[in-house]
């Protein structure tokens, strides 16, 4: 298994170089997501996944720079408020001057719409990441797949939090974890494709109180893990968001279906 | 008809505005003495922008008698501030302190609130007012990511002091780093005038090091859990009510002070030492119980408090569970200032024994004593002058400045068997704190000294020397290396010795 992961890795590398971004691929198979899948509230159902194939890193300044000179559609300026709200690349000094300084273009990319996120993805023919994609792929460590017990893991997801937004981001090229995916904790927020359905899914929860996650109390009662809250975190802070929204700590990577496989 | 049955119709549209302009409603508050009608009419009037203030600080009186709509505009800011001397910690915040701005309205204002969440802030906030009716008190409504604004509107109903907080998921988290404040809702006739108004709040804080542990502290789950402070505050920080930031007043003057609890976890048992509240309006509701010693404020509660200053001196204000105060921070300070009246109080100031650690230190000796240290030319004398000075900081609060502690609680250092009978022991007690039974010159003690952690090898060997040496002690001299040495060895060798 590990060595037709590495194998495919190996081989996926190879390929990457001739198409843009770099991919690693996920075995994916049972699942255990800190939101509650089945049909009742406050008990786990395991999902499956299928394989699929993840950015290594976020896309960075450079990349997205590229592909705004592609797209003149995504410039800032260019792209409809509709689908970017008014930060949208704001700190870039023009449509197509990234912020200057040593290494800011290697920084990932941030103050990005869902939708520019979405577009970016689609011309590397690929899209975004799901939810559940996005969040098994982060439960893994530098050595284990699935690193959620380890009070260290979580640790490391809160000194992150902490860390006010103000100051500026390092590049994107982080510690590899166990599928060879880097920065999925502790560099930016990340848009995953159904970012707007995680409250409100075709489950018992929207019978109830399609509000749930958001205030008080009401958020404990659904979750399965109440030491996962280092990951509500995330659901709670994508759930605040519009599509067209932009922040300085929300960028994006990108997932490709693996041929055959069915999301 | 009571208040809160016209409320009630209200809000579902059954009564009509026309019919609530000069109804008479029963009296609200005892506190407020005359009675005024509620006005819930359309608001009238040029819109108003709220004055906020920080804390400790209150708005002014609103002095309106109409209602009005009033525009809030509150901005979450998330920022590295001091927690304690020499520690820091990551604040999210109402308004850039903690507690948050406190916020003044009138009973019937429409009050349309905005909330700002920070381009820098990196997690998305919202706010829960205890003063409003709907649901999630406004959190459903103002749920914000960075860089954004949520607005909504609500008609403040009922008067009273109320806390307001953040309800972001994990709601423990946002309260524990700081997202609390208060708004008062002003009954119509405003409240009795007074010479002072103050905001003080209290909060417990989790940090992963110890109290007073230098440096960043990041934020602690598990103890926040278990309902294990690391230090138990007003206003946020350590020293942020005493020294030159104490409160102010003169003798024969009235205050009023606002005071909150924002827990997450702990209920206030609110007291002032040396003052009695002539009023308190127990968990801000309209009942007013007199002659207060202490008053418990609940988490996510809030209570009004008033009293007369009569003496001179400086008040301490705790959390009575006492231990919150003398080891965890839950120490404030009013400076009252004026002529002593003798036919009330003797004059004998109450404050020093809590003073001594925030006082402002006079350390020129500890100074010298470090000079002379790394010189290498250290002597006896210059050590127990630095000692002197570093005990009166640290220690004399519970063994008291001449060393005879408090009989039954504080264990004695003057003439201490229990000192004189192991330097080493006592060297392992400063590093490492003791629990538990000891029996010094014939008496029980059983309490708990934490560890000395703040304290590095030349401050405690000074103190120790300075202690060997005063109150018939034995003499000697504790060296920084002996220190140093003793704290590289585990614990556990210091704890077997008693």
């Amino acid at each position: 298994m590990r060595v037709r992961d590495v194998l495919t890795g190996l081989l996926l590398a190879a390929v990457g170089l001739a198409r843009a971004g770099d991919y690693a691929a996920l075995p994916g198979g049972r699942f255990e997501s800190v939101l509650p899948q089945g049909d009742q509230p406050g008990v786990s159902v395991p999902v499956t996944l299928a394989p699929f194939e993840l950015r290594r890193t976020p896309v960075s300044v450079s990349e997205f720079l590229a592909f705004v000179r592609a797209h003149p559609e995504w410039q800032r300026g260019m792209a409809p408020a509709v689908f970017a709200d008014a930060r949208y690349l704001a700190n870039w000094s023009a449509p197509l001057e990234p912020p200057a300084g040593a290494g800011a273009l290697q920084r990932p990319v941030v103050d990005v719409s869902w939708f520019a996120a979405r577009a970016f993805c689609e011309s590397e023919d690929a899209r975004l990441p799901t939810w559940l994609e996005w969040e098994y792929a982060a439960a893994a460590d530098e050595s284990r797949t699935d690193a959620r017990a380890d009070p260290a893991w979580r640790r490391r997801i809160l000194a992150w939090y902490e860390r006010p937004a103000g100051a500026a981001l390092p590049p994107v090229g982080g510690p590899a974890n166990a599928y060879g995916v880097r920065d999925l904790q502790g560099l930016v927020w990340e848009w995953v494709d159904d970012f707007n359905a995680l409250f409100i899914a075709g489950d018992s929860r929207t019978q109830g109180d399609p509000d749930l996650l958001k205030f008080c109390g009401a958020g404990a009662i659904s979750i399965i893990d109440r030491d996962s809250y280092a990951v509500l975190m995330r659901v709670a802070f994508l759930s605040s968001l519009n599509a067209a929204d932009t922040t300085s700590s929300l960028g994006f990577r990108c997932a490709r279906s693996l041929p055959g496989a069915s999301r | 008809m009571s208040l809160s049955t016209v409320a009630d119709r209200m809000r579902r549209g059954a009564l009509s505005i026309g019919c609530l302009v000069g109804l008479s409603l029963p009296v609200l508050a005892g506190a407020a003495g005359k009675t005024a009608p509620g006005d819930f009419g359309p608001p009238r009037g040029e819109p108003v922008h709220a004055i906020l203030t920080s804390p400790p600080n209150v708005p002014p009186p609103v002095a309106r008698n109409y209602p009005a709509k009033v525009i809030v505009e509150l901005e979450v800011i998330e920022k590295e501030m001091q927690i304690s001397e020499g520690v820091s910690y990551t604040y999210w915040t109402f308004g850039g302190t903690t507690p948050g701005s406190f916020i003044r309205v009138r009973q019937g204002d429409t009050v349309e609130f905005h909330l700002k969440n920070n381009p820098d802030n990196k997690m998305p906030h919202n706010i829960d007012l205890h003063g409003v009716t709907g649901p999630g008190g406004g959190a459903a409504s103002s749920f914000t990511a960075p860089g954004h604004e949520s607005k909504f509107t609500f008609k403040a109903l009922n008067e009273g002091i109320y806390v307001y907080h953040c309800a972001t998921a994990p709601v423990g988290m946002h309260i524990a780093n700081g997202m609390y404040g208060l708004m008062l809702v002003e009954p119509p006739q405003g409240l009795p005038k007074v010479d002072h108004e103050y905001y003080v709040m209290q909060g417990d804080f989790y940090t992963q090091g110890k109290y007073r542990e230098k440096g960043k502290q990041a934020f602690d789950m598990e103890k926040a859990i278990d309902e294990r402070p690391t230090y138990v505050l007003f206003n946020g920080a350590e020293g942020a009510l005493t020294g030159d930031k104490a409160l102010k007043a003169k003798v024969g003057e009235t205050v009023r002070l606002f005071v909150g609890n924002g827990g997450p976890n702990l209920v206030s048992s609110f007291h002032v030492i040396g003052a009695i509240f002539d009023e308190v309006r127990f968990e801000g509701g309209t009942n007013v119980q007199k002659n207060v010693q202490t008053t418990l404020i609940p988490a996510g509660g809030a209570a009004i408090a008033k009293f007369r200053t009569h003496v001179p001196g400086s008040y301490v204000m705790v959390d009575h569970s006492i231990f919150r105060a003398f080891n965890k921070g839950a120490l404030a300070i009013l400076k009252v200032d004026g002529p002593e009246d003798k036919t009330i109080y003797s004059g004998k100031e109450l404050d020093s024994v809590y003073l001594g650690d925030r006082a402002a230190p006079n350390l020129n000796a500890v100074a010298k004593a470090t000079a002379s240290s790394e010189k290498g030319t250290l002597s006896l004398d210059e050590q127990t002058k630095a000692g002197a000075e570093l005990f009166n900081g640290t220690c004399s609060v519970c063994h008291q400045a001449n060393g005879a502690g408090l009989p039954g609680v504080f264990p004695p250092l003057a003439k201490s068997d229990f000192l004189a009978a192991d330097i080493r022991r006592a060297q392992g007690i400063v590093l490492h704190g003791l629990t538990g039974k000891v029996v010094v010159n014939g008496s029980e003690f059983n309490s708990v000294m934490p560890p000395m952690t703040q304290l590095n090898d030349d401050e405690i060997a000074n103190i120790l020397t300075y202690v060997l040496n005063s109150w018939g002690n034995p003499g000697g001299r504790v060296s920084s290396d002996d220190i140093k040495k003793q704290r590289a060895e585990p614990a556990a060798a210091a704890t077997a010795a008693h």
